[in-house]
């Protein structure tokens, strides 16, 4: 059983640079992580670069922890692509839209890998 | 080498149009000014999609631009239910060809405003937009108010070309006779740089804009001591400056359109303008993220009459999203085939829906790979818009630009892939007619 959290995610500047580089490394580097306030790290006993796994009623991910004094206690903040989205809902509540953003999520600390993007898209495949 | 100046920026709704760069051997080798870190990264370029190609057997296989095309035209023929998304990262020009090409399939046409700014459309189709131009915030804006959004990070020469940095005719001294409030749940690097943060928590929005629109109209005794989070005094100096402002002007982002409340938070968004009309000059304006996101809205709503999610299989335009948006028609699992242009849903749309998204005929026209091309059936490539192909586009506050071209290429531009893909759909189908 994880840590209960709100999942948002957003833009970053790397991100961005990225946005048409999307299969690199330097996309994987920035993306593929999570960013959270310095004492719920020390609660969730991760350091910087170590693994945790977000889970929410919608999918799973193994993702890098990074730490990030602006985001709030019991916020975490996932760079938008398809490492945040593998937790979002496609339920739109009719209006067109999903909700990216305020997710009730789950995070632990993990030893499983982070998928490359290339795997993460087999996940959906077959 | 050859110096262009007043060159383009094909990257976000900023649509910079003063960047200068170098071009040596037909190859952009330098940007020299204008453009921010990540308009930058897009002109300098990035690996591309090679050929075109076709999947057979799980793999993609390379084949020539009459063949993907010939392919492409022929799933599209043959689908009940295709759905044709994106539209956001090219121009104008291709756009038309993708409606027209919609209205001929009687295929569901979306764009990446379903993910990004659809709210905001519905929330100004309900109560209006108060809005301005980004010149006139520039020569007269004093109160920059930046909620749910983080141009430092996703629009870098917001700031500097339009808002708080910039110097205009009535702003001659920049951000030294103008103030920045910030609205967000992080203190992000936007939030550092203002006069007021308000650390706003979570999906609570829409109580925060009611509790400045009671004060705006001076019913302070209605307002508790904290609202989402934020200090009644914090809102009331808000307020106060609010009201001492000469032009205020709120820029909201992704971080309102895709939380709790969406469009009905941006209705309360625009309410608040409305109420500082009541003491000052306020305008209201989205930070749209693509490039060209509000040119398909444009182009869209001319050919059809609606900006976004129109469906056109009943032979008339049905807009509903929610219905007909790309995510709910694939978490449904209605649409059989999807052409894909110059986005990348792969990347971008829920997990659940990419799931079926995977399994379907998918056809991709993008200059680049992505997490799309790694499901997609045909692979198109091509131009780049602004780089290697010109057309007009819309910046985010609606004023048409001309990108430039700065450099010849083989690959073909997104207007003639898909004047050939629809041209081949009407051969198909008048072959079965006959």
């Amino acid at each position: 059983m994880g840590t209960k959290v709100n999942l948002i995610s957003g833009r970053t500047i790397v991100q961005g640079q990225n946005l048409d580089n999307k299969l690199s490394e330097a996309y994987f580097n920035e993306v593929a992580t999570c960013e959270l306030n310095g004492s719920d790290m020390e609660k969730l006993g991760v350091a910087a670069d170590e693994r945790v796994k977000v889970k929410t009623s919608f999918g799973e991910v193994v993702v890098k922890a990074k730490e990030k004094a602006g985001t709030p206690e019991g916020v975490i903040f996932i760079p938008m692509g398809p490492w945040a989205n593998a937790l979002v809902s496609g339920d739109t509540h009719g209006a067109g839209m999903p909700s990216f953003k305020g997710i009730d999520a789950e995070i632990e600390p993990t030893e499983e890998e982070v998928l490359h993007v290339k795997e993460l898209m087999k996940t959906y495949m077959g | 080498m050859v110096e262009i100046t007043d060159v383009v920026c094909s990257l976000c709704g900023c649509v910079c149009d003063d960047i200068v760069v170098e071009v040596e051997d037909n190859k952009v080798t330098k940007v020299k000014k204008g453009a921010c870190a990540v308009g930058k990264s897009k002109l300098m370029g990035h690996g591309r999609i090679e050929e075109p190609a076709i999947r057979e057997n799980g793999s993609l296989k390379a084949c020539s631009y009459d063949d993907a095309i010939k392919k492409a035209a022929e799933i599209l023929a043959a689908s009940r239910r295709p759905l044709l998304y994106g539209w956001s990262s090219t121009v104008c020009e291709a756009d038309k060809v993708g409606v027209e090409l919609a209205e001929e399939i009687g295929a569901v046409i979306d764009n990446t405003a379903s993910v990004c700014h659809g709210p905001s459309v519905l929330a100004i189709q309900d109560v209006g937009l108060p809005s301005c131009t980004l010149g006139e915030v520039k020569n007269r804006a004093d109160l920059i108010i930046y909620w749910g959004a983080n141009p430092a990070a996703a629009h870098a020469n917001h700031m500097k070309r339009y808002s708080y940095i910039s110097k205009g005719y009535w702003t001659e001294e920049g951000k030294k006779n103008k103030k920045l409030v910030v609205v967000d749940v992080r203190r992000t690097a936007t939030a550092k740089m203002a006069d007021v943060f308000l650390q706003i928590e979570q999906g609570k929005d829409y109580l925060v804009l009611s509790a400045l629109r009671a004060l705006l109209y001076g019913y302070e005794d209605v307002v508790p001591e904290e609202v989402g989070g934020i200090p009644k005094k914090d809102l009331l100096e808000t307020v106060k400056m609010m009201k001492e402002s000469k032009f205020g002007i709120i820029f909201f982002g992704m971080g309102v359109t895709h939380t709790r409340g969406r469009h009905n938070t941006i209705v309360n968004a625009i309410e608040v303008t409305r109420a500082a009309h009541t003491h000052t000059k306020f305008s209201i304006m989205p930070m749209r993220g693509h490039y060209n996101v509000a040119g398909i809205n444009q182009v869209c709503t001319w050919e059809t009459g609606f900006p976004f999610a129109v469906d056109l299989t009943r032979g008339y335009a049905w807009y509903n999203p929610g219905e007909v948006s790309a995510t709910d028609l694939l978490i449904r699992r209605e649409c059989d085939t999807a052409l894909i242009i110059a986005s990348d849903p792969g990347a971008h749309f829920p997990g659940e829906s990419i799931r079926h998204l995977a399994k379907i005929p998918v056809i991709q026209i993008d200059p680049f790979p992505n997490p799309t091309t790694e499901f997609a059936d045909v692979v198109i490539p091509a131009a780049i818009s602004g780089v290697e192909a010109e057309g007009n586009v819309y910046r985010m506050d609606n004023i048409p630009i001309r990108l430039r071209k700065l450099v010849d290429t083989e690959y073909i531009a997104d207007e003639e892939i898909m004047k050939r893909i629809l041209e081949e759909v009407r051969a198909i189908r008048e072959k079965e007619g006959e």
